[in-house]
C-alpha cells in the first residue's frame, strides 16, 4: 500500500473514530453512571474542553508538520478543524439548549453582557465562515490565497477560545494558562516562519540586486 | 393536636411540590430518558464518597424549628460536588483529596477584642451548646443550590461567651492554613489562608450557626471538618470551613474572594436574585440532583430567608454592597 492510500484507507478513517472518542464517552456516561450531581454543568464543561482541545489540535498540524517534515499530516488539517467546530457547536447547543432551555432574550443578555460569553460568541462567528468554505469546491472559488488569508481568521478564534476559558473561571486557576501556553507556542511557531521568510526574502533581493 | 406555624422562609404549601405531580414528573424523568439517552439524567454514585473516611453519627442532637418541606439533597452529592479549594478546584478533588485528612486533634484561636481570649479546644468550644439540626438552603454564588441538614450549634451562642467588647464590630475567621494536610493550597489559586468576616450583628442572628456536622453525622472532610460556618442567606463562599481562628475586630475584615476578584465578590454577598454577578445572572438557580432538562429555579432574596434577615440591611443600597 503506498502512502496516498494508507492515509486515505486507513489513518483518516482511524483518526475520525478517534475525535468521535469524547462522544462516545459521554454516551457512555449517559447510559451507565450518569452525568453527576450538577449534569447541566457536566455536560457544558465538557464540551467546552473538548471544543478548545480540537481548535488546539488543529492549530497544531502546520507547526508539527514543519517540524517533522511529514508532509501528509496537512490531509488531517480539515477534518480536526471541522471536529473543533463540531465541538464548539454542541458545547454552544448545550448552553443554548440544556442550560438556558431556548431563552432567547436571556442569551441575548448574556451575550452582551458578560464579557466571557461576549468574548466566546466572537470565536464561534469567526469559525462559522471558516467551516462553510471548509470544501474543496470553495477552496477553488476562492482561490488559494485568498482562502488562505481567510482561513487565518483562525488564530483570532483560538486567542479568543483561550480568552473565553481563561475568563470563565474563579480564582487563578492554572488550566486556561496551560491552554493558552500552548496556543502561544503554535502561533510563535508561525510568527518565526514568517520572519525567518521575510528576512530570507530581503538577502535574496539585496544578493540580486549585488549581482546585477 | 399538632400545631405548626409556618415560618415566613418556609415554603408556601403552594410551593411544595405534590407527590403525585413528583411521581408525575419522575415517571417523565423515566420516559424523556428512554427517549433521549437511556438513564442520561440519573445520579452518579461517585467513587470518591464511597472510599471516604467513615465519620460517627453525632450523639445528642435535637431537631430545631429550621426545617423545610423540600427533599434533601442527596448525602453522595452534598458530600461528592463541592467547592473546597484548600482541596483543589475540580467540584470532586475536595472528597478525593481530603481523604486523609485528620481533623481532629483541633483547637480554634478566639482573638481580638473580647474579655476572654483563648485557645480553645474543638470540645471545648462545642461541648458546652445543644447540637441541633438545622435544614438550609445552600446557594453557591456559582448559581447551584442544594438543601442541606446541618448540625451545630448558634455561632451567637459561642461568640456570648467570649464576651466581645463594643469595639468588636465585626468577627473575622480564618480557616487552616497547611498545605502539607489542604494540598490544594500548594498552588495559589487565592491568598490562603481562606478568610471570611461578618458584621456583629449578622454574627449575632439566630439563623447564623457553627456546623461541626451534617445528615446526623460528623462533618466529613470535604465539606469543611471539623467546624464551619454557616450562614444561609448568604452565597455558599461566605460559610467559611476549617475555621481554626475567630477574632472580634474593629474594622471591616478582609475577605479572600473579595481580595481576589473585588467587582465580582462583596463583603457582604447576600443571596440577591436582582444583583448579577458580571459574568452570570443570580436570578435562578440549579437546584443540585435535578436532571439535564428540568428548569431552573428562581432565587429567593436572601436565600429565601428575607423574614428573618431584611431587618439587618434596612436602609442600606444592596446594589453597591453587593
Amino acid at each position: 500500500m503506498n502512502a496516498d492510500r494508507l492515509i486515505r484507507r486507513v489513518l483518516k478513517p482511524l483518526v475520525f473514530l478517534l475525535c468521535l472518542g469524547p462522544l462516545a464517552w459521554l454516551a457512555w456516561r449517559a447510559a451507565g453512571p450518569g452525568f453527576g450531581p450538577n449534569p447541566a454543568e457536566f455536560l457544558n464543561r465538557f464540551l467546552g474542553d473538548w471544543a478548545i482541545r480540537f481548535l488546539l489540535i488543529a492549530l497544531a498540524v502546520t507547526p508539527v508538520r514543519g517540524i517533522t517534515g511529514w508532509a501528509g499530516l496537512v490531509r488531517f488539517r480539515r477534518m480536526l478543524g471541522l471536529y473543533a467546530f463540531f465541538y464548539v457547536c454542541l458545547h454552544l447547543s448545550s448552553y443554548t439548549v440544556v442550560d438556558q432551555f431556548f431563552d432567547w432574550s436571556a442569551i441575548l443578555k448574556d451575550i452582551l453582557k458578560r464579557n466571557f460569553i461576549t468574548v466566546g460568541m466572537t470565536a464561534f462567528a469567526l469559525l462559522i465562515p471558516l467551516a462553510i468554505t471548509s470544501t474543496k469546491g470553495m477552496v477553488k472559488r476562492l482561490g488559494a490565497a485568498r482562502w488562505q488569508k481567510l482561513h487565518r481568521l483562525v488564530y483570532a478564534a483560538g486567542i479568543l477560545g483561550c480568552g473565553h476559558y481563561f475568563m470563565m473561571v474563579k480564582g487563578n486557576q492554572p488550566e486556561p494558562l496551560y491552554h493558552g501556553a500552548i496556543l502561544a507556542v503554535l502561533l510563535g511557531y508561525r510568527v518565526a516562519v514568517w520572519f525567518r521568510r521575510a528576512s530570507a526574502a530581503r538577502r535574496n533581493a539585496r544578493e540580486s540586486m549585488r549581482a546585477a | 393536636m399538632l400545631i405548626q406555624i409556618r415560618k415566613r422562609s418556609d415554603p408556601r404549601s403552594s410551593e411544595i411540590t405534590p407527590k403525585s405531580a413528583y411521581l408525575d414528573y419522575v415517571s417523565r424523568r423515566r420516559f424523556l430518558g428512554t427517549a433521549v439517552a437511556a438513564g442520561m439524567i440519573g445520579s452518579l454514585p461517585l467513587p470518591a464518597s464511597a472510599a471516604a473516611p467513615k465519620k460517627a453519627a453525632l450523639q445528642g442532637v435535637v431537631k430545631s424549628r429550621y426545617k423545610l418541606d423540600e427533599p434533601l439533597t442527596d448525602t453522595e452529592a452534598a458530600t461528592g460536588y463541592n467547592n473546597f479549594y484548600e482541596f483543589g478546584t475540580g467540584k470532586t478533588d475536595p472528597a478525593t483529596y481530603s481523604k486523609d485528612f485528620k481533623p481532629k486533634p483541633w483547637t480554634v484561636a478566639i482573638a481580638g477584642e473580647a474579655a476572654k481570649t483563648a485557645t480553645v479546644d474543638f470540645d471545648d468550644l462545642i461541648k458546652p451548646h445543644q447540637l441541633e439540626e438545622r435544614v438550609y438552603r445552600l446557594r453557591c454564588v456559582e448559581a447551584w443550590s442544594m438543601i442541606v441538614p446541618w448540625v451545630g450549634v448558634p455561632l451567637a451562642d459561642v461568640i456570648k461567651r467570649f464576651e466581645p467588647s463594643s469595639k468588636a464590630k465585626y468577627v473575622a475567621f480564618e480557616t487552616l492554613n497547611d498545605p502539607q494536610r489542604m494540598p490544594g493550597q500548594k498552588s495559589r489559586v487565592l491568598d490562603w489562608p481562606y478568610v471570611e468576616g461578618l458584621r456583629m450583628d449578622e454574627a449575632m442572628h439566630p439563623l447564623a450557626i457553627l456546623a461541626v456536622g451534617m445528615y446526623g453525622e460528623e462533618m466529613p472532610n470535604q465539606n469543611g471538618a471539623p467546624i464551619r460556618l454557616v450562614v444561609p442567606w448568604k452565597y455558599g463562599f461566605k460559610s467559611i470551613k476549617s475555621i481554626v481562628k475567630i477574632a472580634f475586630v474593629e474594622k471591616e475584615p478582609p475577605t479572600s474572594w473579595n481580595r481576589s476578584a473585588p467587582n465580582e465578590y462583596g463583603f457582604y454577598s447576600n443571596v440577591n436574585p436582582t444583583v448579577d454577578h458580571p459574568r452570570w445572572s443570580q436570578a435562578k438557580e440549579r437546584r443540585i440532583g435535578d436532571s439535564l432538562f428540568s428548569a431552573k429555579r428562581p432565587t429567593l432574596m436572601f436565600n429565601g430567608y428575607a423574614d428573618e434577615v431584611a431587618a439587618l440591611y434596612a436602609g442600606m443600597e444592596m446594589k453597591k454592597n453587593y
